[in-house]
């Protein structure tokens, strides 16, 4: 019986992690969609990379918060600007070994200038940066460098 | 008033804090600098006789953005320097936050992928500052004009950092083509991805 149950958890252990591999590939409409969402919530989004050094510092951080407001009306969403030539070989791996089970999103419009001032104007493209919205309440603030935990605890207990 | 005046100057200043730097945008004239080459001379925009301008690109050893780009920085101070616009390459990034941009690997660097253009090194950051550069790679072309510099383009090299040939807006050179030609520049800035200039920690 014990044996049993040690094949299911190893069974479902491996479903989850397969599915951990999948992300999900975005391009300026679905970020824009993101940006527009109109529910009361409050919206952290995280822009980064695997090949960025303060964003791999910080990212334990947005982990660790996302799993804390898990269903709440706090939503994570860590958007990875990682090279489309790049994904497998060494986000997902990097996802993977780090247990990020965060929501994870890659941009793979590469032209982008076409979208950085849609994020925010005063936006230069350096990373990591993150965006705090909630389009309900008419909450918007932009913090264009790295951020602590208590920074990030802060913040969202500002703005929720 | 007077009261007021201070009130909004104090306020702007906290905004220009908070913002990080203001940022030069074309038109603006830029500040010429003394910064020490991977050779250990003090190198100024001024000592270039017999450029027309600048393609002056704030840069890093390790940002894998400026990775990317390394051989397109390269093409362009081949085709460009000849026609009076040389890439000056400047690293301001702090070395006790990112070690592999000190001095030392900057000479290195130049020296493995054999740079033909001036690598200065901006320890004080003070350029960065005066620039309002943000991350590398940024690029500056600058034009001599009556005894100054005027910013003609700020931002991009291109807008695709991962695959060269996939680019199809070269903005630095179609800026400097335009530039050459006495001709109006189409995209006169742009924003991009890339590494944050690593500040000294205060």
């Amino acid at each position: 019986m014990r044996t049993f149950l040690i094949i299911i958890i190893l069974l479902t252990g491996g479903v989850a992690s397969l599915t951990a591999q999948k992300i999900e590939k975005i391009g300026v409409p679905e970020l824009e969609k993101i940006l527009a969402s109109p529910g009361d919530e409050l919206h952290v989004v995280n822009f980064w990379a695997t090949w960025c050094a303060p964003c791999v510092t910080e990212l334990p951080a947005f982990e660790k918060l996302a799993g804390e407001y898990f269903d709440t009306d706090v939503k994570f969403i860590l958007v990875s600007l990682d090279f489309p030539s790049q994904i497998d070989s060494r986000l997902i791996p990097f996802l993977k070994e780090n247990k990020i089970t965060a929501d994870v999103r890659v941009m793979t419009d590469l032209d982008y200038n076409s979208w950085i001032a849609k994020v925010d104007d005063s936006w230069q493209g350096n990373i990591p940066s993150t965006l705090f919205f909630n389009n309900a309440e008419n909450i918007r603030y932009f913090i264009p460098s790295e951020v602590t935990e208590e920074e990030l605890r802060e913040l969202i207990n500002k703005y929720k | 008033m007077k009261k007021y005046g201070f009130l909004i100057f104090a306020g702007l200043l906290a905004a220009a804090v908070i913002n990080g730097q203001s940022q030069y945008k074309a038109g603006d004239v830029a500040s010429d600098f003394s910064l020490k080459n991977v050779n250990g001379e003090t190198v100024s925009l001024s000592q270039f006789d017999n450029a027309k301008g600048y393609i002056v690109t704030f840069w890093s050893n390790t940002c894998p953005v400026a990775k990317k780009y390394d051989q397109r920085l390269q093409d362009l101070n081949t085709k460009y320097a000849v026609k009076g616009y040389p890439v000056i390459a400047i690293n301001s990034n702090d070395p006790t936050v990112s070690p592999g941009d000190s001095f030392e690997k900057m000479r290195e660097t130049a020296k493995e992928r054999n740079y033909q253009f001036e690598y200065l090194d901006d320890a004080t950051q003070e350029v960065a500052y005066e620039y309002g550069a943000t991350n590398t790679p940024h690029v500056y072309v600058l034009t001599k004009k009556d005894g100054k510099l005027v910013v003609d383009y700020v931002g991009a090299i291109d807008n695709n950092a991962d695959d060269a040939s996939a680019a199809d807006k070269k903005y630095v050179e179609d800026a400097l083509n335009s530039l050459l030609g006495g001709e109006n520049i189409a995209v006169a800035g742009t924003k991009a991805i890339g590494c944050s200039i690593k500040w000294k920690k205060s």
